[in-house]
């Protein structure tokens, strides 16, 4: 037996870390975001799986940044504002309520599921709303399973002709 | 590896222009030919060293050409086999300034819609369960094929279609589906008379900076869309911007410089010139501007109008699905 094949490859023993859904939260700065707040200090519980960024209003929210949230790893992303008539800057949250429902048709061409997009209205004293669409959305996100945009993008091959010879080298 | 000398400071004697297509219509092509009587002075000072749409070019003799022979190559087309992506590379290293030429090298272009389906969907839609194909033994295109003669190695169809930018380097890109031939001749002239901007990928040429709104010539009447129309099904009303009488028009997103062609002639701008301004995503640009305009106090309604829009994906991203943030279905 040479030396080469007495070489072990790493132990298979090692699990890798379990999957856990990864989602970003795009909370309006007045409601949704107060909202998530309220929550924390009714010390309700709702799953560590989302990322909270917190914008001035939910019509504030382009849908380049959502398209980039996937585009960049995320499993999941969410969109939360005033309840339509309670919005701090009058009709910011009108944008959103046309937008979102275009761009998750958009969303769902490129092959993302509906579960992994969500708007929802949230206002400032339902922080027990938060949690349970928290809890709501990362469990029907955890059974659409891993994303991984950035891994499926690189292996449809982007950059995967590095192997071609340019015509003429061959010769 | 390239040669990257300015076009200005290239050899005296005239200049060595080439055209090549990869996955295009063959519309840029034609559209060289839309500069009309300047053609016979643009042939006084440049020589046509490739182009296969108009003379005969072997692979070989342009693999036979010397590094940076070709002063200015404009290439049309997305990348969707791996025979574009091998010529891509050559014309690159034979070529001093390389320019993406049209919407399909530059964002990808109407081939690229098809990145919303798996190569397996598409060849079965090609192949197999077109209604006006006869197609028994199931036969598929190979890439290795053995003959008595030899074996063959045919080039193989790509997972998506690739901008140019994506396998090669870029100089310039001239956007349009296809380019304007009054902005295509402004740019062979800047390029006779050596008067080319600072080499960068970013910098488009022959076109605006502004959006196709800026050059169109319909009136806003600041009224907010009630309804959704096709094309096919209504009849515009003259003069009256397009998008407020609820035509899906995209020249609110689209970089200017084709002079408004289409809303001129009373059809909704399709955004083949790209993404104005500092937008870098055409469609969101676009779905944003449609969903602040929409005549909807509550949700209902909301849901309603959006439905009336037909296709969304394929409308907003008519000709830039491959420079899209997403660029492909998973």
């Amino acid at each position: 037996m040479s030396q080469v094949e007495t070489v072990q490859p790493p132990a298979e023993t090692e699990t890798p870390l379990a999957w856990e859904p990864r989602i970003i939260a795009f909370l309006c700065y007045w409601c949704s975001y107060t909202g998530a707040d309220n929550a924390g200090t009714s010390r309700l519980k709702y799953p560590a799986n989302v990322d909270i960024i917190r914008v001035m209003c939910s019509g504030r929210v382009d849908p380049d940044l959502i398209m980039i949230a996937f585009a960049q790893g995320a499993d999941g992303v969410m969109v939360c504002g005033c309840h339509i008539g309670d919005c701090h800057y009058i009709a910011g949250n009108h944008k959103t309520m046309t937008r979102m429902p275009l761009l998750s048709r958009v969303l769902q061409d490129f092959g993302i599921e509906p579960e992994r997009f969500v708007h929802e209205w949230v206002s400032a004293a339902e922080g027990d709303k938060f949690a349970r669409l928290v809890r709501q959305v990362t469990e029907q996100v955890r059974q659409v399973g891993p994303l991984d945009w950035p891994g499926r993008m690189y292996r449809r091959g982007v950059g995967h002709g590095e192997d071609l010879q340019p015509w003429g080298d061959q010769a | 590896m390239t040669t990257n000398g300015a076009t200005s400071d290239r050899q005296p004697g005239k200049l060595r222009l080439g055209m090549y297509w990869a996955s295009s219509c063959g519309g840029c092509d034609i559209s060289l030919l839309e500069i009309g009587e300047h053609l016979l002075e643009l042939i006084e000072v440049a020589d046509i060293v490739l182009w296969p749409c108009v003379a005969d070019f072997k692979y070989r003799t342009v693999a036979d050409y010397p590094d940076g022979y070709i002063d200015v190559c404009l290439f049309n087309g997305g990348i969707r086999s791996s025979e574009q992506e091998q010529i891509a590379r050559l014309v690159r290293r034979k070529s001093r300034t390389l320019v993406a030429y049209g919407a399909c090298a530059m964002d990808g272009g109407i081939p690229a819609l098809a990145n919303l389906k798996s190569t397996r969907e598409i060849f079965d839609a090609v192949y197999h369960s077109n209604p006006s194909l006869q197609n028994p033994g199931h036969v598929e295109p190979q890439t290795h094929w053995a003959t008595p003669q030899g074996d063959l190695e045919l080039p193989r169809l790509y997972p998506q279609v690739l901008r140019l930018a994506d396998v090669v380097e870029v100089d310039y890109q001239i956007p349009g589906c296809p380019p304007v031939g009054t902005q295509v001749w402004k740019v062979l002239q800047a390029v006779v008379a050596g008067e080319v901007p600072a080499r960068n990928a970013a910098v488009r040429v022959g076109c605006d900076n502004r959006s196709v709104c800026d050059e169109c010539h319909r009136e806003k009447r600041k009224v907010r869309i009630k309804e959704f129309k096709r094309p096919h099904l209504a009849i515009p009303e003259p003069n009256w911007c397009l998008l407020e009488q609820g035509f899906v028009c995209l020249g609110a997103s689209t970089r200017s410089g084709c002079g408004a062609l289409c809303p001129k002639a009373e059809l909704t701008c399709r955004g083949c010139y790209g993404s104005a301004g500092l937008a870098t995503d055409q469609g969101t640009a676009m779905l944003s501007a449609i969903g602040s305009v929409m005549d909807a106090v509550t949700e209902d309604r909301a849901n309603e109008l959006v439905g009336q829009i037909a296709d969304p994906t394929g409308t907003f991203y008519r000709f830039r699905l491959a420079s899209s943030t997403l660029k492909a279905h998973r």
